[in-house]
């Protein structure tokens, strides 16, 4: 079978200058950012890996890391910020037992933060794969976590 | 679709356009914007097109559209012609509204909006005080319009500036056009796009670039992704009206990672107008060709400054360069370029249209034109929300904002994203414009407007910005690496109620030092949040320094919760909610909280109905 870097590669017809782009690909298909893969794209486009790994470190689209299977992101824009996102993410925290930027031991959640998803108006806001869920309190976090539990 | 080879042609397709979109038939439109979506418009959508069908009501259309402006309302729903206005719509409303309002023309009075202040119901959408006051030259056409329908966008006059300029006017005519509009750019330094695109009009270059900065990094700014998502052809009507003034082959769209609804209604925009003859070769029969691609952005703020785009464009890690190469002459791929923001090029066909005078009636002498804000935070009507230059802080916030939310007291709106500044009550009589913002310490900015009251902290918010920029500092040049982390420690101290007096010198010292050593606008700009709250909210560092306390309750290191017994009914709530067991007492007694267990987070005062929780 063709592998995901082959695929994603010929797509951009093999394109140095569109390296951001099919490591967005592969992030996407695959979660994160496997070394093996990267190893791949750097072979395949004939650049250095070292090239391929300070662009896959310095975007924070990209994660060297596998993610949970429910990937949680709240929002620390000023906008939720102000109306009590760090409550949020602090009971997130204590319910997951783990920081921001962490995984449960179990892969289960990946508990991440973002700097605003343009939702300002519905502040504070949490994302739990791609779902919007709006004017949050730490109140209501029980609630949300056991539609994924 | 066949390709359109004449503004005749374009002409005579959009009266066909016109010809099946009587203003007199029934619409409904429900925005389907990305804070309509987080309340979930979608089931309303499906419900709406099934509850027609049930009552045999096919040929009523239905658009889903893109955001309104006013989010926190949402869903949205609009019945046209009337206008009548509903919001907060939930899917079991849906077979009323088809039944009463679309059927009858009755109005459904529980699902009208109602003033804030006086509780009185409004039934057409443009009654509503919050649109009513404000000037959507740009932003208003989001509503009318199915972002992914070209014909809609036609409807509406689309693409008439395009043909206007191609067939009538010469590339330094549309160049002299926009110059003397006055029109500014409109992603935060306010530079003048005529002046701009005159540098590389004038550099002799078989190639020329023209890109839409479409980073929008301000955390609490969702202006350009509101107009890319729900008028992607205003953008790229723009762009072509750019690109011919300057003499650009191609065009980028840099849209930032966390936007892939932009991405998605952007592409399906530019399929369309390709395969309409709007991009590509020779559009409309003349002898200019252009086209554009998308490219996403990485999720890095400092990718929103220019070189470091550009770098980004071309694949590289999106590090800023020295300034000393001008973009007018080697910018993306080392050729002449012009970076303009959203709102900037959405801004360009309505000059071309209307022309340089009409736009500059409206606003103000130094800044002409529109702006949209996002106005959120502590604000009862937050939004978008898109107003003349000119207009004072207190009719955005007061008039069209609605006020601040449970009575409390305004305390500061913070313009200008992490650049900017925090502007107190003192100043809620300035007329906003770039300069006029600038005078008080902060900056227009990409048009957020963060409200704040009376329970937000000040030394807080400084925090917050240089924690968020200590983040997305590249780290290049140590004044900003080093200083902004610095600047940071020294208020995570005071936050934590071990500040000294000498450490707002420090403060000064360090911000002067990272302002002058730092290459780009990130490091420049950066010591702008907490000189402007020292600047106008001194006393509150002071009580976090001498007094070790937070006066607004936020600086959890300073505060603790305790129940007034006298307040206190016994109702238990407190205990129920307390995750941690720290709220106690029996039912119908004054409850308790054992500081010892408690971890602060405020749930037993969010519940208490009885106002007893107080933070001390
Ligand atoms: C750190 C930094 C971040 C920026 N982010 C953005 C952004 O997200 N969007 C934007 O339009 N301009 C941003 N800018 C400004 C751009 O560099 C550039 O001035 C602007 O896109 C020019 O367009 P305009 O003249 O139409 O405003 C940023 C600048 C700096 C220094
Ligand atoms: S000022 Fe900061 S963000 Fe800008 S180039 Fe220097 S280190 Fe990078
Ligand atoms: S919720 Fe308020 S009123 Fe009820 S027991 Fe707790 S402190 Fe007392
Ligand atoms: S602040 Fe939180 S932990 Fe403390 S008593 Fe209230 S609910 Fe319990
Ligand atoms: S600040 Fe949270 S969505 Fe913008
Ligand atoms: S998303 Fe619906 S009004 Fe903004």
């Amino acid at each position: 079978m063709e592998s995901t870097v082959k695929k994603i590669t010929a797509k951009y017809g093999s394109d140095p200058s569109q390296i951001i782009a099919m490591l967005q690909d592969l992030q996407s298909a695959k979660r994160y950012l496997p070394e093996e893969d990267l190893r791949e794209l750097a072979e395949a486009l004939a650049i250095p890996l070292t090239r391929v790994y300070r662009i896959a470190t310095f975007f924070k689209a990209f994660s060297l890391e596998p993610k949970g299977e429910h990937i949680i992101n709240v929002c620390m824009g000023t906008a939720c910020h102000v109306r009590g996102a760090e409550r949020i993410l602090n009971e997130l925290e204590r319910q997951l037992g783990i920081s921001r930027g962490e995984t449960t031991a179990d892969q289960k959640f990946s508990l991440e933060t973002v700097n605003c998803l343009g939702a300002c108006a519905l502040g504070p806001v949490v994302v739990v794969d791609q779902e919007y869920h709006g004017d949050m309190t730490p109140g209501q976090v029980d609630k949300l976590m056991e539609n994924y539990r | 679709m066949k390709r359109i080879q004449s503004a005749q042609e374009l002409e005579a397709y959009r009266q066909e356009c016109l010809a099946v979109r009587d203003p007199q038939r029934t619409v409904i439109t429900i925005c389907a914007g990305t804070g309509c979506l987080a309340h979930g418009c979608s089931n309303v959508v499906d419900a709406i097109r099934q509850e027609l069908e049930k009552q045999g009501l096919d040929q009523v259309e239905v658009k889903a559209t893109g955001c309104h402006g006013f989010c926190e309302q949402g869903p949205l729903v609009v019945v046209h012609p009337q206008g009548v206005f509903y919001h907060k719509v939930k899917v079991e409303d849906v077979p009323d509204i088809i039944a009463r309002t679309v059927q009858k023309g009755e109005v459904i009075e529980s699902l009208l909006y109602a003033l804030p202040t006086t509780k009185e119901k409004i039934s057409l959408e443009k009654d509503v005080p919050f649109y009513k006051l404000q000037k959507r030259i740009i932003f208003g056409s989001n509503g009318l319009i199915d972002p992914t329908s070209i014909d809609d966008y036609l409807a509406i006059g689309g693409y008439q500036a395009l043909a206007k300029a191609l067939t009538g006017m010469s590339p330094d005519a549309v160049l002299e056009e926009v110059k003397k509009s006055g029109l500014r750019g409109r992603g935060g330094g306010g530079f003048p796009t005529g002046r701009k695109w005159e540098s590389t009009r004038n550099v002799d270059s078989e190639v020329k670039y023209v890109i839409c900065n479409a980073d929008e990094g301000d955390p609490g700014a969702y202006m350009d992704r509101s107009l890319l998502e729900g008028n992607p052809h205003a953008v790229i009507e723009g762009m072509l009206l750019g690109a011919y003034a300057v003499g650009a082959t191609d065009g980028y769209v840099y849209v930032r990672h966390e936007y892939p609804l932009a991405v998605t209604n952007l592409t399906m925009a530019i399929d369309a107008a390709r395969e309409m003859g709007l991009l590509g070769e020779n559009i409309l029969g003349s002898s200019f060709s252009f086209d554009i691609k998308i490219s996403r952005g990485g999720g890095a703020f400092v990718c929103g400054e220019s070189s470091a785009l550009i770098a980004s464009i071309e694949g590289q890690v999106g590090e800023p360069r020295a300034k000393h190469i001008h973009m007018a002459e080697s910018g993306l791929w080392g050729k002449p370029t012009v970076l303009n923001n959203v709102e900037t090029w959405a801004n360009v066909p309505v000059i071309i249209d209307k022309g340089a005078e009409w736009y500059r009636s409206i606003g103000t002498e130094g800044s002409p034109g529109t702006k949209i804000f996002s106005l959120v935070g502590k604000v009862n009507n937050t939004g978008l929300v898109e107003v003349p230059m000119g207009i004072t802080l207190r009719e955005i916030i007061f008039d069209i904002g609605g006020g601040i939310p449970g009575g409390r007291k305004f305390k500061a709106v913070q313009t200008g994203g992490p650049s900017g500044g925090c502007i107190p009550e003192e100043h809620l009589d300035l007329q906003v414009d770039f300069d006029e913002l600038g005078k008080v310490g902060s900056m227009m900015g990409s048009g957020g407007m963060i409200v704040m009251d009376d329970r937000t902290c000040m030394v807080d918010v400084a925090k917050y910005f240089l924690n968020f920029l200590k983040g997305e500092s590249c780290g290049k040049c140590t004044t900003c690496r080093e200083g902004i982390l610095r600047m940071y420690e020294i208020l995570d101290k005071i936050t934590r109620g071990e500040g000294e007096l000498s450490d707002l010198d420090l403060l000064e010292k360090l911000a002067v030092v990272v302002q002058e050593g730092s290459m780009c606008g990130l490091g420049k700009t950066a010591p702008n949040p907490v000189l402007s709250t020292l600047r106008y909210f001194r006393d509150e560092y002071l009580a976090h320094i001498n007094d070790k306390k937070c006066p607004a309750g936020v600086c959890k290191e300073l505060i603790h919760f305790e129940i007034d017994p006298d307040a206190c009914t016994g109702c238990h709530k407190c205990a129920r909610v307390c995750p941690v067991g720290a709220a106690h007492g029996e039912k119908k007694e004054p409850h308790e909280i054992d500081q010892d267990k408690c971890i602060k987070c405020g749930m037993c005062y969010d519940a208490c109905k009885f106002d007893a929780v107080k933070i001390i």
